[in-house]
C-alpha cells in the first residue's frame, strides 16, 4: 500500500471515528486503534502514539467551549490532574516494557466496558453534602442550568483520586482518553453532577494525554506520517459531530449501534492478543 | 469579596478557553501544511508500519525538527505541529497557575505547579529510560 492510499483510508476512518465518538461521548481513540491495528496491520505502538495525539486535539477543542460556559470545575480538574498525570506517566513507562499482545487484550476489555458505559442512562444528581476534604481543597462549586445556578458538594475525595490515578494509567498505557473511567470517578464515586463530570473529564483528558505523549514522543512512537491523517480526521469528525448534536435530541440508537461495533472490534483485539497476532 | 473572586474565575475561564482554541487551530494548520508537503514528496512510496522501528532520525531531536522546518521537510513540519498540540494543554496549565497567583489562591498555585512538575519529570524520564 502506498503512503497516499493509507493516508486517505486513515483520514476517512478517523473522520467517522471522531464523528461517532463525539455523538456517543466515547473518544475517537477507541475506534482508531482497532482500525489501524486490525484493518491496516499497523504496529500497536504507532497506533497508540497517533491515537494519543488525536485525543489531545479533540479534548482541547471541546474543552475550550465548555470552560467558557462555566460548567467545568477548574479547581477539581487541576486537583485530580495530580492523580491522572502520575498515572499516565506510569502507564506510558509500563507500555514500553510489557508485551503488545497484553496491551491488545487490556485494550479490548476497556473498550467493551466503555461502550456499555456510554449506554447508561444519564440522570443528573445533585449532592449537597460537603465532605471535609472537599472543603479543604475548595472542590465544592456551582454550575449553570436552565433553572439558574445550582450548588453541589463533593464527597469521597480519596476514592475519586485513586480511581483517577487508575484512569491515568489506562490512558498512558493504551493511548486513549479513558473518559469513561474519569466520569466514573467523578459522577459515581465523588457524586458530582453528570454534566460537570463529563466536561471536567474532557478538560482533564488533554493534560493526562500530554503527560504520556511526552514519553511516547521521545521513544519515537509518534510517527508524523500516521498521526497527520488521524489527528486531522478525528478533529474534523468531532466538529461535525458537535454540530449534529446541537440539532438532534436523541442519539440513543447511535450509542447502541456504536456499542455493538465497538464490542465486535474489542473481541477481535482480545482474540488476536491471546493468539499473539498483535 | 465573594463576587470579586468569581469575576477573576470567569476571566481565567475565558483565557483558558482562548488558549485551547488557538493552540488546536494553529497546530492543525501546521500539521496540514506539513502533510501536503509530505504527501507531495512521499505519496507514492510504500508504507512500513507493521514492524516497530521508531520515527526517522531527523525528526527525533529538537535540532533535527528545526533544521527540517527550514529545509521544508514535510514530516518535520508535521512533527512541529504535533509538538505544538501536545504543548497546548501544558501552556493551559501555566496560564491557570498565573490565574491562581492573581487570585492569591496559593493552595491551587501549588497544585498547578505540582502537575506541571510531574509532566516535566515525565518528559525527562522518557528521554533517560
Amino acid at each position: 500500500m502506498t503512503v497516499f492510499v493509507l493516508t486517505l483510508i486513515v483520514l476517512a476512518g478517523s473522520y467517522v471515528a471522531g464523528l461517532v465518538g463525539s455523538l456517543t461521548g466515547l473518544g475517537g481513540g477507541v475506534v482508531i486503534i482497532p482500525l489501524l491495528t486490525l484493518l491496516l496491520n499497523v504496529n500497536i505502538h504507532y497506533a497508540i502514539g497517533a491515537s494519543l495525539v488525536s485525543v489531545i486535539a479533540t479534548s482541547s477543542g471541546s474543552a475550550a467551549a465548555y470552560v467558557k460556559e462555566g460548567i467545568t470545575n477548574i479547581r477539581l480538574g487541576m486537583f485530580l490532574e495530580i492523580a491522572t498525570t502520575i498515572g499516565a506517566m506510569a502507564g506510558a513507562m509500563l507500555a514500553l516494557h510489557i508485551q503488545t499482545s497484553v496491551i491488545a487484550v487490556a485494550f479490548g476489555v476497556i473498550l467493551i466496558f466503555s461502550a456499555f458505559m456510554s449506554l447508561r442512562k444519564k440522570k443528573e444528581q445533585i449532592n449537597t453534602h460537603k465532605s471535609e476534604w472537599a472543603e479543604k481543597f475548595k472542590l465544592n462549586s456551582q454550575y449553570p442550568t436552565a433553572q439558574g445556578k445550582v450548588e453541589y458538594g463533593v464527597v469521597n475525595v480519596g476514592g475519586g483520586f485513586a480511581m483517577m490515578a487508575f484512569a491515568g494509567v489506562i490512558s498512558g498505557l493504551l493511548g486513549i482518553g479513558s473518559g469513561a473511567l474519569k466520569v466514573i470517578a467523578m459522577d459515581g464515586i465523588m457524586r458530582i453532577p453528570f454534566k460537570v463530570s463529563t466536561t471536567t473529564s474532557n478538560f482533564m483528558i488533554g493534560v493526562t494525554a500530554a503527560a504520556s505523549a511526552v514519553v511516547y514522543l521521545q521513544r519515537g512512537y509518534i510517527d508524523p506520517g500516521l498521526s497527520m491523517p488521524v489527528v486531522l480526521g478525528v478533529l474534523l469528525g468531532a466538529l461535525t459531530g458537535s454540530k449534529i448534536l446541537v440539532h438532534s435530541q436523541s442519539s440513543q440508537w447511535v450509542r447502541w449501534v456504536f456499542a455493538v461495533i465497538v464490542t465486535f472490534l474489542a473481541s477481535q483485539m482480545i482474540y488476536n492478543g491471546i493468539n499473539h497476532k498483535i | 469579596m465573594a463576587s470579586k473572586k468569581t469575576a477573576t474565575d470567569v476571566d481565567i475561564q475565558h483565557i483558558i478557553g482562548w488558549i485551547l482554541r488557538v493552540g488546536v487551530i494553529s497546530s492543525m494548520l501546521v500539521v496540514f501544511i506539513g502533510g501536503c508537503l509530505y504527501l507531495y514528496r512521499h505519496g507514492h512510496e510504500q508504507v512500513h508500519y507493521t514492524d516497530f522501528v521508531g520515527v526517522p532520525g531527523f525528526i527525533h531531536s529538537a535540532s533535527g525538527i528545526i533544521n527540517g522546518i527550514f529545509t521544508w521537510r514535510g514530516r518535520a513540519i508535521i512533527q512541529a505541529g504535533i509538538i505544538l498540540l501536545i504543548a497546548t494543554p501544558v501552556i493551559r496549565i501555566i496560564f491557570s497557575a498565573v490565574g491562581f497567583v492573581l487570585e492569591k489562591d496559593w493552595l491551587y498555585t501549588g497544585i498547578t505547579m505540582l502537575v506541571l512538575t510531574i509532566i516535566l519529570l515525565s518528559a525527562l524520564t522518557g528521554n533517560a529510560g
